[in-house]
């Protein structure tokens, strides 16, 4: 018998028995729509990390004070800058920020982060001006009072109106806009990130926090690699400039790395998606056993019809071709079926996440499923095509 | 010609207290073309007999040649091309292959015997013809009464041209009119040359054999030749 032979016959046994046929796909559907749908969940859900953290910046150090007030002083902002003991740093932003009420005709917003920093401060916290301009050197020189402010600030104050040129008032004081920052996604669910007005240190010092020490510093590295280098030399300077108090253990600041946050944030995310694979792992076996109980039934009830072919003349490997014609079959197209329908899932957005299919998901519960059908359809069919023609007739 | 040879053939079912002898050392020729009917009552061993020249069961002790060739020697492959090719079996009960359409359980054994869908389509259709379901041929086994389904099964049985037809009880599940049907099919294989043995419980389905065999508890009884009776 040629194999288009067999797979006809095939064929005919698959539609002989619609139902069973069906239900069988259906499990086989499931388990592997489960396992790639669920692993391109957790994959979404870790880009989507990834990439939050990526938009903070990951050429910079942040350096903050803890507890005490005096500890990030001008001194030693001015001490971080050092091309000696510090080649790797780039740039140094010293930052001062607070919450201020900004007021444009006779509209309010409570925005929470004012801050006061360098120009530098754009490019190592990752927030480029959309429309407008930074401030200058010359204008933190100055104290000149200009403000850059975020795209919710934006939308609060000026709807539908132009705010560059505008001149807005914080806390009694008359600050002129002269830029709007672009759009940013929010690092975690809590703040929005395009809540901020930004301007020159100087003028934000004279109107609104003194002239008291920084909040944070901002440290730029040259690139990526040198993040941890200029983490060391930041540290080591820190070390030496910043006074321990007597008596105190821990350090009165806090060096945090973009980098490392990432690293721990794909590290938490990877997890996750292990998590997630491991759950629909076992859907997939859970589906598995499904075929298997199917298959052992289906060729325990067709002991008797194995018998028959036998009698007609059927040699072994015939009976056999057909049997693992059809679970291949079965599962083939079960599987297919299940691929399509996460790839068309995969489209929607699951628990908030954009889910990212991995290719070697879709490979390993295609062959997980197959060979689970092969193995399960061809064991009893084998032992039923090895039984005596008479003996498997008289089986019941 | 001889196409049947069985000697000394005994059958031993099970082991220790429940130990069953079936076949108690059966010997028995068949030439070419004779009508061999063979009786006994319920557990003479007629049905083993029949499984074994069947070549669907295998005897415990002795040998059975079919036409000269040892059967016990044959492996797998070839037990399946002698049950294909040589033997046409009908069974008690029919087993037809269920939600396959009539012809397509006709057209099983050739499709086991490698013969183009066309080609085996038209001889389907033809045995089926001859058994006179021609207009039945789509129709599946629980569409059809029980003396069609054997119907159905001799044309399966008689599609490849076998040399040697075996029934066992063919007629025993069927109405008169039936039985008179199926009977009349074997009557002319036999006129055709065709060599049969079938088992019976009834006598006036034994009295159309030209040789009746009685098996009483696993040994051969009686074996004469007769005058066939025909109704």
């Amino acid at each position: 018998m040629s194999l288009f032979e067999v797979l006809r016959f095939a064929v005919r046994g698959i539609g002989a028995n619609k139902l069973r046929s069906g239900l069988t796909m259906l499990g086989i559907l499931i388990g592997v729509a489960a396992v790639i749908l669920l692993v391109a969940v957790g994959n979404g859900s870790a880009r989507e990390v990834a990439q939050r953290i990526e938009a903070l910046g990951t050429k910079t150090l942040t350096v903050q004070g803890v507890g005490g007030d005096q500890v990030l002083t001008p001194a030693v902002a001015q001490a971080l800058h050092d091309p000696v003991l510090a080649p790797d740093v780039t740039s140094v932003s010293p930052v001062v920020s607070t919450q201020a009420t900004l007021t444009y005709q006779g509209t309010d917003h409570a925005v929470q982060q004012f801050v006061g920093s360098y120009p530098s401060y754009f490019g190592a916290s990752n927030s480029p001006v959309g429309t407008g301009s930074a401030f200058t050197d010359d204008d933190v020189a100055q104290g000149r009072r200009v403000v850059v402010i975020g795209r919710t600030v934006a939308e609060e104050l000026f709807p539908g109106v132009e705010p560059v040129g505008k001149e807005l008032t914080v806390s009694g004081a008359l600050f002129t806009v002269v830029g709007v920052l672009d759009e940013k996604s929010s690092a975690s669910g809590f703040m929005d990130a395009n809540d901020l007005a930004i301007a020159p240190l100087t003028a934000v010092q004279q109107t609104l926090t003194g002239y008291g020490a920084y909040n944070s510093i901002v440290v730029e590295a040259g690139s990526t690699e040198q993040v941890a280098d200029a983490q060391s030399q930041v540290s080591l300077i820190l070390s030496q400039r910043v006074h321990v108090p007597a008596g105190s253990t821990s350090q009165p600041y806090r060096i945090q790395n973009a980098s490392q946050l990432l690293e721990t944030q794909s590290e938490t995310a990877d997890t996750f998606t292990t998590l997630l694979g491991a759950v629909a792992g076992i859907s997939l076996l859970v589906g598995g056993i499904g075929i298997t109980n199917i298959m052992l039934v289906t060729v325990t009830e067709r002991t008797r019809e194995i018998g028959i072919r036998k009698a007609l003349g059927a040699p072994r490997r015939v009976i056999l071709t057909q049997f693992l014609a059809e679970a291949t079959m079965l599962s083939l197209l079960g599987g297919g079926l299940g691929v399509a329908a996460a790839l068309i899932g995969s489209h929607f957005t699951i628990v908030g996440v954009r889910p990212v299919i991995v290719p070697s998901s879709v490979a390993l519960a295609l062959c997980v499923s197959v060979a689970i059908g092969l193995f399960f359809g061809s064991v009893p069919a084998n032992r039923a095509a090895r039984l005596r023609p008479i003996d498997a007739l008289r089986y019941e | 010609m001889t196409v049947l040879d069985v000697r000394a053939v005994t059958k031993v079912y099970g082991d220790g207290a429940a130990t069953v002898h079936a076949l108690r050392g059966v010997s028995l020729d068949v030439e070419r073309g004779e009508y061999v009917a063979i009786m006994g009552s319920s557990g003479s061993g007629k049905s083993t007999l029949m499984n074994i020249l069947g070549c669907l069961d295998i005897p415990s002790t002795g040998r059975y040649l079919l036409d000269g060739v040892d059967v016990s020697r044959l492996n797998d492959r070839q037990l399946a091309l002698v049950r294909n090719r040589r033997i046409g079996f009908v069974f008690q009960s029919f087993n037809l292959i269920p939600r396959t359409t009539a012809v397509a359980n006709v057209e099983l054994p050739l499709a086991y015997a490698g013969v183009k869908p066309a080609e085996r389509r038209r001889r389907a259709l033809v045995a089926l013809d001859m058994v006179g379901l021609a207009d039945r041929a789509g129709h599946e086994p629980n569409q059809l009464s029980g003396g069609q389904q054997q119907r159905v099964a001799v044309a399966r049985a008689l599609v490849t041209e076998p040399a040697l037809v075996l029934a066992d009880e063919p007629t025993g599940n069927l109405d008169s009119r039936s039985t008179e049907d199926i009977l009349r099919i074997f009557d002319d294989l036999h006129a055709a040359g065709r060599t049969i043995v079938l088992i019976t419980h009834e006598t006036d389905v034994a009295a159309r054999a030209s040789r009746l065999i009685r098996l009483f508890d696993g040994q051969i009884a009686s074996d004469i030749w007769q005058e066939r009776i025909l109704t």
